[in-house]
């Protein structure tokens, strides 16, 4: 143990760990979890010389007010937000994104908000003091499964920092602007063929809007109904990140990173792996439209994505 | 056998046992899960990232950065496996209390199938269920089949919170609700006894496809003594 912490003088609305995720237990209901934004997740540790894979802490719209206790660290925030650095002398200095900072004992990181997306990554270099469950220190609040018991983060609590390995800390800094473009790339589903010709034309061509419910599980759309002509009930089977459902209502809606593992709405479609950052940042309100592309397409896309992201983790000045 | 391997978005291979649900069909499915969750142990298999046997399907996800849909789809058609093959299964026994207060929705079942309570508990508890599925939630098992004379459907308005260790019925299927959890399953009783231990971290899910399940009935006494 170190003795160097975060005091969470305010927690957020949604703070929690998150790495690359949890795999090999989808037979036993434990879904996947993990930075729901993982371009972002990789972005904020190499920003501080972190693995790419280690754990974050991640916020959602308002997110935390941490004071620093007993040491010095580098950290960084990835994300479109809007965060401010309290210093010692009471100052206070305007946070940018993609950049890495020093904090002294007893200051303050205070991140505000996010601007138009949900989600937001602070790295510190070195890592938290975490124990893995399963491989991973993804906190999944569903299940109670992760740090600090499966919770979210509360008032007062401590979040302990390892020492760092690293001696003389480099200004980073990398050039990259959030992409805010409203088309989800897909693959038809399964159960296409269980929607009617109108639905699926309306599917393709009109918009749909982000509705309040969201969250890490998934994100509910409205938008015109979705007409079923086979049964709107399938026989429960297994689920991945970004399939989109339509339950009986007709409205289609976009599992996230915490989703269950099994269940019984037909998929109308898949959100392509490129596509899968973006579609978690889109926040309540946001207007979107799917576009559909076969598989060969999709993975030529998601090597696209692959490069530009090893191009910003490469990038640093 | 797999009747038919598509492709579920670009990074999952969705298995298609054909449209029937019973006990056979899902053994092979678990068959299958068996034999690949073997492969992904000895790291004979790159990339998958988690596989989901369900009644009649089986998913497997992977990582798109180190295989692909046509390489996974190759290597599941070649996969030498054993038919009829029995699938090793624990037998588990798990006490339910169906006082009123735990078993919610007797009155609508009582209702919908004309029947009593005790010819309800009575169909229920003779008989052994068998493993279909573990998931939606943490640790949850799809038992089955249920006697034909209390399948009901789904209540049209789900609850919004179904109580941690609920019981329910619902067409030839039985569940437990593992955590707290939103649901439309028919509650006929209540479990003290815990079907996921996190801390158990190398056999968290009690219930696990294709193992065996009978329930007994206990008291509100013996329940609370139970209750940990």
């Amino acid at each position: 143990m170190t003795d160097t912490y975060f005091e969470i003088l305010r927690p957020g609305i949604n703070t929690t760990m998150q790495d690359a995720g949890r795999n090999h237990l989808y037979h036993i209901g434990v879904t996947i979890s993990g930075a729901i934004d993982q371009r972002n997740y990789k972005l904020a540790n190499s920003l501080t010389d972190n693995k790419l894979n280690d754990t974050v802490i991640e916020f959602a719209y308002q997110g935390p007010l941490l004071r620093l206790n007993n040491g010095k660290i580098n950290f960084a925030i990835t994300g479109d937000i809007f965060f401010n650095i309290i210093r010692n002398n009471s100052m206070i200095e305007e946070g940018k994104c993609y950049q890495n900072y020093i904090l002294n004992d007893g200051e303050q990181i205070d991140v505000i908000s996010t601007k138009k997306s949900i989600y937001g990554y602070l790295s510190v270099n070195g890592g938290f003091e975490l124990e893995e469950m399963w491989k991973s220190c993804s906190i999944n609040t569903k299940a109670q499964i992760g740090p600090n018991n499966g919770k979210k983060y509360s008032i007062n609590e401590k979040i302990f920092i390892k020492k760092s390995t690293i001696k003389n800390i480099k200004y980073k800094k990398i050039v990259y602007k959030n992409s805010f473009d409203n088309i989800v790339r897909v693959i038809k589903g399964t159960n296409f063929n269980y929607f009617s010709s109108e639905a699926q034309n309306i599917f393709f061509k009109e918009e749909y809007s982000v509705t309040r419910l969201v969250d890490r599980m998934g994100m509910r759309l409205d938008g015109p109904n979705l007409e079923n002509i086979i049964n709107t009930n399938i026989k429960s089977e297994g689920l991945i990140r970004g399939t989109i459902q339509v339950p009986a209502d007709g409205k289609p809606i976009i599992l996230l990173s915490d989703h269950g593992t099994i269940g019984g709405y037909p998929k109308i479609a898949v959100v392509i792996s490129a596509d899968l950052d973006k579609v978690a940042q889109f926040s309540p309100g946001t207007k979107i439209r799917f576009e559909e592309v076969n598989l060969v397409e999709a993975e030529k896309l998601f090597n696209s994505y692959t490069e530009e992201t090893n191009k910003y983790l490469n990038e640093h000045s | 056998m797999i009747k038919n391997i598509s492709n579920l978005g670009d990074a999952a291979v969705y298995c298609d046992f054909g449209p029937e649900v019973n006990e056979t069909v899902n053994s092979n499915v678990i068959n299958y899960f068996n034999h690949l969750t073997d492969l992904v142990n000895k790291e004979k298999i790159q990339g998958i990232n988690n596989l989901t046997p369900s009644y009649n399907k089986l998913i497997i996800s992977f990582d798109l950065s180190l295989t692909n849909f046509v390489n996974l789809k190759e290597t599941i058609q070649n996969l030498n496996i054993e038919k009829n093959i029995k699938i090793k299964n624990k037998k588990i026994e798990i006490p339910v209390c169906c006082d009123n207060e735990y078993g919610l929705d007797f009155d609508r079942l009582s209702k919908k199938l004309n029947l009593s309570k005790e010819e309800i508990l009575k169909f229920f508890f003779e008989k052994e269920y068998f493993c279909y599925m573990t998931g939606f939630i943490a640790g949850m098992p799809f038992l089955g089949d249920i006697n034909e004379k209390i399948r009901c459907n789904r209540l049209e308005t789900p609850r919004v919170k179904v109580p941690k260790g609920s019981v329910g019925i619902t067409e030839q299927f039985s569940n437990i609700y593992t955590f707290e959890s939103p649901g439309g399953w028919n509650i006929i009783g209540n479990t003290p006894k815990k079907l996921f231990k996190k801390l158990n971290l190398k056999d968290p899910a009690l219930v696990k496809p294709g193992d065996k399940v009978s329930f007994y009935q206990i008291s509100k006494e013996e329940y609370l003594k139970l209750n940990d």
